[in-house]
Order: C-alpha cells, then structure tokens, then sequence
C-alpha cells in the first residue's frame, strides 16, 4: 500500500468512512469451480433500481473504491447499465471475473467507462487442468483471449491464482503467462470454506510441503530469510492494533442486499433492502462488535509468538467457530513459513497428544541474524 | 488577457474525505489527494465557468487572499492537475462528454 493510500485508509478509519465495498452482483455463474465457496442459485438478486439505490448510498456514505464481484458479473444483463452508473457516481471501480464473456467490444466499453481495474482468476496455463477446476472445457482459451482484448484497450489487468492440489506446481508458468500477457499477477495459498459453513473445499488447499515451498520462492516473497524469519512478539502497539479492515473501511454486500464486514467474514449484519446502507455500517450490532476487537481480544493468538507476522483472516476464525479465535488456515501459513508452531497448534497438541505430533525444538537466541528455520516439526 | 476553462476529468475516480478530494487517475491508477483549495477548484471545474469567476465567487470567500494573487496560484493548480489527467484546462468552455458523468460526492 502507498503512503498515501496508508494515509487515507488512516483517515477513513478515524472518521468512521467505509473506504472500499465490494458489492457482488450475482451468485449466478458460467463455471464451476471445483473450490468455489457460494452456490450458483439466484435467491432474489437485488434489481437494477434496488443497486443503484444502493450506490447512490454507498457514495453518500464515502465509499470510494467499489468492487464489483460475484459469481460472474458478466451473467447480469444489467451489468454495463450499473458499472455506467457506478462511474457517474465516481466510484474508483474495480471488477472481478472469469472473462469468459468478455469480447472486444466489452473489452471497449469497460475502457470508456473508466474501470480502474480487472481481477481475472486463471488456474493453470495448462487447458487441462485451468478446465478440470473451472469444469468448462475452453475456459483458459477464452480468459486469456479476454485478457488480450483488455490489455489491447490499455486497462490494468490482474491474474487471481489460487494454489489448490490440482495446480500445485503451476503458479510459476502462471507468473509467466502474466508476464507474457503484460499483467501483473497473485498467487492466494488459501482455499477458504463456502459461506454456509461447509469446509469440504478447505481439502483442496495444499499441505504444509507445498506452502513451504511457496514461500521459499524468492521471485514471489523477496528476500526468502527475512519473509521466514522468525517473528517478533506483539508488541504494545502491535497488541492494539486491529485485526484486519473489515468493519473499518472496508464491508461487502451479497447479491441480495445482506450486509457483511467482509465477503470471508459472513456474520449478517443488515440488509439494504430494509436499512439505509449508512445505518448497518454504522449502527449494527455485529459490525460495532467487529470493530471494536484489537488484537490484545483475541484468544490465543495474543499469546503466540506469530502475533506480530500472522496474516489471521478474522473471517476464517468466525467459521471456525469464534471470530476472536485463531484461524487454523492462517496458522498453518504461519508455520510453513517460519517453521514455529503457532500457539493453536501447540495447544491443539496438548489436548490430543496422541493425534498431533509436533516436536518443538529449544530456541535459542540467533548468534548474529535470525535464522529461517529454529524449529523442526512432524504433523 | 484570454480567459481559462477548467472541467473535471470524466476518466478519474473520485470521493471527498472530510472536505478534501481523493482523487484516483484514470491514466495509470496515481492516488491524488486535494487540499480545501484544490477541492473548492475541482468542485467548481463545470467546464462553463471561467475560472476568474470561481476564483472569485468559490475561493476568495473563503481565504484571506488578494484575487489577483489567488487567480495566478488557481491558473498555476488548474495547469498542474492538468498534467495528471486530472482537470482539462482550456481557452474555450469544454462541453462535458457523454459518458461517465456526474458531480462527485
């Protein structure tokens, strides 16, 4: 983030601003990703009328960067009237699809209308498999037809591959298909659970080898020893620190008007369709409980020695059961990528020794510079 | 001496912040942010209102400012937000374009 951006988020912060929502359009999709964390149905999508309504609130409120996202966004056949409107209103924009039905002349009109970026989620460079995790044959062959026709229109486009089993050992070839396509792209190491709370995608992530591996790859991290090393505890400052900016700055709305801190973070706050926008961001209960957790709140994780690097998705510890608690997908990176168990996991191993075996070896203060790996672990 | 139209960038993103603009642009995404003078400026870019008037009618109501003094700092802000796509700046009055439009909040 820039200095400025920093800046502004600091400032939104203080005043209370939702300073970015992203708004999913439709649950509906033209894929079906094998990892996918909604179902495809349509519930009772918002109306055209009910989406503007809730832009113009969403202006009103300060909202700048608005993500349209869904499902696939390009299944509205409104899609073009809302981004239209969306840009009237003078949202920074930012759309998130599978490209798979954008043409030149989408590719066109989404440059007129001044979008600001495009997330497309390629999973392989390879047909075979990019189609065996979307379940359309052709789907590569049409996302990246579709990046070239953005990119021919000059707009910013950014490739979204997540790291599943299936696709373990092609980000690589991914980076250089971005970088061939003149994109920028980013690799996500978190398959997360779908939204009704059925954690049967969570499988599809890759296991400890695989994310240390990841994060040992210079050309994603930098410099490897000191993304690795070992962490500092929280300190007073880190300890008052926020979670995450759910709730802060930022919030998600679904396609039928509910209101969330954050699109992995499904604790209902409101509905549009029965509240202004403004009153659920800030007035509702949840999103004032939310926002009032610092990190000295949580459970666990204030102990762990993690506490000042851990990415913890707050989200991801609500559907594990308690959005104080500790989020196991994070603890895991946490691990893998500095070789020390995170106080979760060690207490997991107290309460059952004979299920977890994790050795933890004495550390020792690093004679000169911190060392990448202190620890040893077996799971 | 000729007069100076300024029109607000239909390209850019933009939202205020507690009375100042941030402004995102259109060319290659550069977060900007305006300060109450640039804001009161931008606020005011129609594109038909010459800037002398909204120096004098917008910007010396509200600074302690001789108007020749604050016309001269206006033209060189409204050239300089002209540099980052930010403003179009013209001798003519600039007609707003069709798409995307609208005052921002």
């Amino acid at each position: 983030m820039s200095n400025l951006m920093q800046e502004v988020t600091e400032k939104a912060m203080a005043l209370g601003v939702p300073l970015a929502v992203q708004v999913d359009l439709t649950y509906r999709c033209n894929e079906r990703c094998v990892h996918c964390y909604l179902d495809h149905h349509d519930h009772g999508e918002m109306t055209t009328t009910e989406i503007k309504h809730l832009l113009d609130e969403m202006a009103e409120a300060g909202v700048f960067i608005l993500t349209f996202s869904g499902g696939e966004i390009f299944l509205r056949k409104d899609f073009f009237e809302l981004l239209e409107y969306a840009r009237q209103l003078k949202f920074c924009v930012k759309l998130k699809t599978n490209a798979v039905l954008i043409r030149e002349r989408e590719a066109r009109r989404i440059r007129e209308l001044g979008v600001e970026s495009i997330q497309v989620s390629i999973y392989s460079h390879r047909p075979e498999v990019h189609d065996a995790i979307t379940l359309i044959p052709g789907s590569l062959q049409r996302s990246v037809e579709a990046i070239r026709f953005l990119k021919s229109q000059g707009l910013k486009v950014i490739i979204a591959n997540v790291l599943m089993i299936q696709n373990r050992q092609d980000y690589p070839a991914v980076r250089a298909l971005a970088a061939e396509l003149g994109v920028e792209c980013t690799l996500d190491p978190t398959v997360t659970p779908m939204m009704d709370g059925n954690r049967s995608t969570v499988s599809l992530g890759v296991g400890h080898s695989a994310l240390r591996e990841v994060f040992r790859d210079s050309s994603l991290v930098g410099d490897v020893d000191e993304f690795c090393a070992i962490p500092a505890k929280a300190d007073e400052t880190g300890l008052e620190a926020i979670p995450c900016s759910a709730s802060h700055t930022a919030c998600y709305v679904s396609p039928y008007g509910d209101v969330f801190p954050c699109v992995q973070f499904p604790i209902p706050t409101g509905n549009v369709r029965r509240q202004p926008f403004v009153d659920i961001w800030r007035h509702s209960e949840q999103m004032n409980e939310v926002r009032s957790i610092r990190v000295k709140d949580l459970t666990t994780c204030t102990h762990c020695s993690h506490g000042s690097s851990c990415t913890r998705c707050p989200g991801l510890a609500y559907m594990e059961g308690n959005m104080r608690g500790p989020s196991s997908q994070d603890c895991e990176k946490s691990f893998a990528r500095t070789g020390i168990p995170s106080a979760n996991m060690l207490a997991k191993k107290l309460a059952a020794p004979n299920l977890i075996q994790i050795q933890v070896a004495q550390v020792q203060p690093p004679p000169l510079r911190p060392l990448p790996t202190m620890a040893t672990a077996t799971v | 001496m000729s007069r100076l139209y300024v029109a607000r960038n239909p390209r850019v993103a933009a939202r205020s912040l507690d009375g100042e603009m941030m402004i995102m642009s259109g060319r290659d995404s550069t977060l900007f942010t305006l300060n109450r003078t640039a804001t009161i400026l931008w606020q005011a870019a129609d594109g038909a209102t010459p800037l002398d008037e909204i120096v004098e009618h917008k910007i010396c109501p509200e600074f302690d400012v001789e108007p020749a003094v604050a016309l001269h700092d206006a033209e060189a802000l409204a050239r300089e937000l002209a540099g980052h796509e930010i403003l179009q700046v013209s001798e003519q009055p600039i007609p707003p374009r069709n798409a995307p439009s609208g005052e921002s909040r």
